[in-house]
C-alpha cells in the first residue's frame, strides 16, 4: 500500500495492526497501553549487586536464546560494551536467536556481523547502522529485517510495548555497588545518559557495566539502583578518544560558514525569533557554525535564547556561560566541554530520549521548539530528506532525532551542500525518507534556498527581509546539470530493513540493493 | 592513437579518478570501480569510452577506478593517460582538436 510519501509499503507487514504513514500528528489524541516489565523484588538488605563477569550477571538475569538485550549509544564509536556482552552472551553462553535493540549502532560494532551471518544476531532494532552491520544488513543476511527507528521513536516503542527489553545493558562512566549510574566522574565519561533512561524503566533485567567503581550513593543518578539487577566491573567500557571528541570546532571552510550565515538570516526573518525563542541544531559543519552567525544577531536585536536541546557540544555550552541561552537540556554530549558541564553548569541539565522526543507521551520537548537546523544526505523536491542510506542504497546512517525534531518545530531548517563529489544532494527522489517532506520548512543549500510550499507565510517572512529563494526544482536542475542524472537504484523483493515513522506507522522499506551489472 | 607503454593519471582523491592504459590486444577492455556506480556507472562509462574514441584508441587495457569525478575530470584523465602513454604528452598537445 502507498503511504503519505509515496512509498509502496508491501501488504505483508501491514499486520497486527499496522498502518502505512498517513502525515505528520495522524496519531494526536490516541491512546497508548503502556507496558510493564516483569522485575525481581530486592526485599532483603543487600550489600552490593557487584558480579565478577559479564556471563555470570547474564545467567543471573535468566539470559537465553531467543531474547532481546538493550544498549544505548553514548559512547558512540569508542563503544566496548556492545560487543563484550554479546561475546559473552555467544561465546560463552552459547546463547543464539538474538535480537539487538540499540539507541544507535556504529562501526565499533563490525563484530557483530559475524554473529549475524552466523545466524546467532537475528534481530536489529536501532536508529543508527553503518559499517560491515549496515553492509550485511544490506545483504540481507539477518533473519528478520532490521527496524529503524527515530531517537523519539524508540521510547515510544519501548513504552508501548513493542520492544520487550529481556535485559538492558547499561554503560555506566560511574557506578555505585547497587548501581546508581551517572555519565561523569569516571575515566570514559560520557555526560548525558538520556537514552538509557527508557531501558531502565521497562526492561525485566538491567546489567549496569562500569570501568569506574565508586562510594555509594552516586547521586544524582542517570539511571537509578531501583532499577538495576547487577553491577560488573570491567577494565573499559570504551576509548575516551572516540567517546567524546577534544572539542566541536566551528568550520573555517567559507561554503559552510556562507550556509550557515543565510541560516541564520531565514532564522532572524521569521516571526519566532524573539526573546525565549527555543533551537536546536546538528553538530555538522554548517548546522554547528549556525550557532556563530546567530549570536551576532540576537546581539543585534537584544535578545536571549531561552533555551535549547539535544545532542551538546562546546558553542552551546559557551552561549550558556555567556548567559545568552537560560537553560540547555541535554539527552547526549558530542564533546568534552559539553561532557564537563552537564549539571555542572547552572542551567545545563540532562533528559531522557523520552521526554526529548517521543511523540507518544504528553508533551516532548520536541513539541516546544521553535528552530531546528539539520543535515541532510538527500532531500528530494518533495521536500523528504534521506540520512540512512548512501547513495548506493546500502545502510549507513541513522534519523536519530531528526524527524522528532523535524516533526515538532515551528520551522525546520535543512542544510546541505547542493552536491557532494558527483552525488545530487537535491534529487528528483531521496533513496530512503527518513524525514517526511511534511515536516520541513527551508532548505539553504550553497546555490540557493528554497521554502517548502506549505510554508507560505515563511515565503513571505523571506520576501519581507529581502533574502532571495528559488523553487526547490531549480535547485535539482542545477544540481544535475553539474554531476548528471543519477540512474536509478535497483533492487530486490526481499525488505531488509523497515524504517517506522516516529509514530510507529511504516515511512518505508529498505530492500536488498542489486548489484550492479554494467 | 597506439597505446604503447602502460600510463597512468589522476588520483585516488573524492571527487577524482585514476585512470590506467595498457597496450591492448585488438579491441578496448574497460575494467570499471566506482563509489558511485550504482547511480552512475552507466555515464561513466560511456564518458570513458566515448573519449578513447575521441583519441581513436581501438586497442587498450583501461582501468578506470573512479571516486566520484565529474564528467570533465574523466574525460581530463583518460585523455592525459592516453597521451602519456605514447610519449606525447610533453608538447604539441592538440588543444581544440581532439582534445576538447
Amino acid at each position: 500500500m502507498k503511504n503519505a510519501v509515496g512509498r509502496d509499503i508491501p501488504d505483508t507487514l501491514l499486520t497486527g495492526g499496522r498502518e502505512v504513514y498517513q502525515g505528520k500528528g495522524y496519531m494526536d489524541g490516541k491512546y497508548i497501553q503502556k507496558a510493564s516489565p516483569r522485575t525481581r523484588r530486592c526485599e532483603k538488605p543487600q550489600e552490593s549487586k557487584l558480579v565478577d563477569t559479564i556471563a555470570q550477571a547474564l545467567r543471573d538475569c535468566g539470559a537465553k536464546s531467543g531474547m532481546t538485550f538493550s544498549f544505548h549509544h553514548h559512547l558512540r564509536d569508542g563503544d566496548f560494551v556492545v560487543n563484550m556482552v554479546m561475546k559473552a552472551a555467544i561465546e560463552e553462553l552459547g546463547l543464539d536467536e538474538l535480537t539487538i535493540a540499540a539507541s544507535s549502532l556504529g562501526a565499533a560494532h563490525d563484530p557483530i556481523a559475524d554473529y549475524i551471518e552466523a545466524g546467532k544476531v537475528v534481530g536489529i532494532q536501532t536508529s543508527g547502522i553503518r559499517g560491515r552491520m549496515g553492509e550485511v544488513v544490506s545483504a540481507g543476511k539477518l533473519r528478520t529485517p532490521a527496524i529503524i527507528r527515530s531517537h523519539g521513536g524508540r521510547p515510544r516503542a519501548i513504552e508501548g510495548g513493542e520492544v520487550h527489553i529481556d535485559i538492558a545493558f547499561i554503560a555506566a562512566p560511574t557506578s555505585d555497588c547497587v548501581g546508581n549510574c551517572r555519565g561523569i566522574g569516571g575515566k570514559s565519561n560520557c555526560g548525558s545518559m538520556g537514552y538509557a533512561m527508557t531501558d531502565a524503566k521497562y526492561a525485566d533485567h538491567v546489567v549496569v557495566i562500569t570501568d569506574c567503581l565508586v562510594d555509594f550513593p552516586n547521586f544524582p543518578a542517570s539511571v537509578e539502583a531501583i532499577d538495576v539487577d547487577a553491577v560488573v566491573v570491567v577494565d573499559s567500557i570504551g576509548n575516551p578518544k572516540k567517546i567524546a571528541s577534544a572539542a566541536a570546532r566551528i568550520s573555517q571552510n567559507p561554503r559552510d560558514l556562507m550556509m550557515a550565515e543565510n541560516v541564520a538570516k531565514v532564522i532572524a526573518s521569521t516571526p519566532y525569533f524573539k526573546e525565549g525563542f527555543s533551537f536546536q541544531t546538528g553538530v555538522g559543519g554548517p548546522s554547528l557554525a549556525a550557532n556563530l552567525f546567530l549570536e551576532q544577531y540576537m546581539d543585534e536585536r537584544g535578545i536571549k535564547m531561552g533555551w535549547a536541546i539535544g545532542g551538546i557540544c562546546g558553542p552551546m555550552v559557551e552561549l550558556l556561560k555567556k548567559g545568552k541561552v537560560g537553560k540547555v537540556i541535554d539527552v547526549q554530549d558530542f564533546d568534552l566541554d559539553a561532557v564537563n558541564s552537564i549539571n555542572q553548569t547552572p542551567g545545563h541539565y540532562e533528559m531522557s530520549a523520552s521526554q526529548y522526543a517521543d511523540p507518544a507521551n504528553k508533551g516532548a520537548m520536541v513539541n516546544k521548539l521553535d528552530f531546528v537546523v539539520l543535515a541532510a544526505l538527500e532531500i528530494d523536491t518533495g521536500f523528504n530528506v534521506n540520512v540512512l542510506t548512501g547513495s548506493d542504497g546500502v545502510l549507513r546512517g541513522a534519523p536519530g532525532g531528526h524527524p522528532d525534531t523535524a516533526a515538532g518545530s515551528k520551522c525546520c531548517i535543512i542544510v546541505t551542500p547542493l552536491t557532494r563529489g558527483r552525488m545530487a544532494t537535491v534529487c528528483e527522489h531521496v533513496v530512503t525518507v527518513t524525514t517526511p517532506g511534511d515536516c520541513v520548512d527551508v532548505l539553504v543549500t550553497d546555490y540557493g534556498i528554497a521554502v517548502n510550499p506549505l510554508r507560505p507565510d515563511l515565503v513571505e517572512c523571506l520576501d519581507k527581509a529581502g533574502i532571495p529563494h528559488v523553487s526547490i526544482e531549480e535547485l535539482k536542475d542545477k544540481a544535475y546539470s553539474l554531476v548528471g542524472r543519477p540512474d536509478d537504484l535497483e533492487w530486490e523483493d526481499q525488505v531488509v530493513a523497515v524504517l517506522e515513522a516516529r509514530d510507529g506507522t511504516i515511512l518505508d522499506v529498505i530492500r536488498k540493493i542489486k548489484p550492479y551489472q554494467g | 592513437m597506439e597505446i604503447l607503454q602502460a600510463a597512468m593519471a589522476g588520483t585516488l582523491e573524492s571527487s577524482d579518478a585514476q585512470v590506467t592504459v595498457e597496450p591492448g590486444d585488438g579491441s578496448v577492455e574497460l575494467t570499471l570501480s566506482s563509489s558511485v556506480m550504482n547511480q552512475y556507472g552507466r555515464q561513466i562509462k560511456a564518458t570513458v569510452l566515448e573519449t578513447l574514441e575521441r583519441l581513436n584508441v581501438s586497442s587498450a587495457k583501461v582501468t578506470v577506478v573512479d571516486k566520484g569525478a565529474l564528467d570533465c575530470t574523466l574525460k581530463a584523465r583518460v585523455e592525459c593517460a592516453v597521451f602519456r602513454s605514447c610519449g606525447a604528452s610533453a608538447e604539441n598537445i592538440p588543444w581544440g582538436g581532439a582534445i576538447r
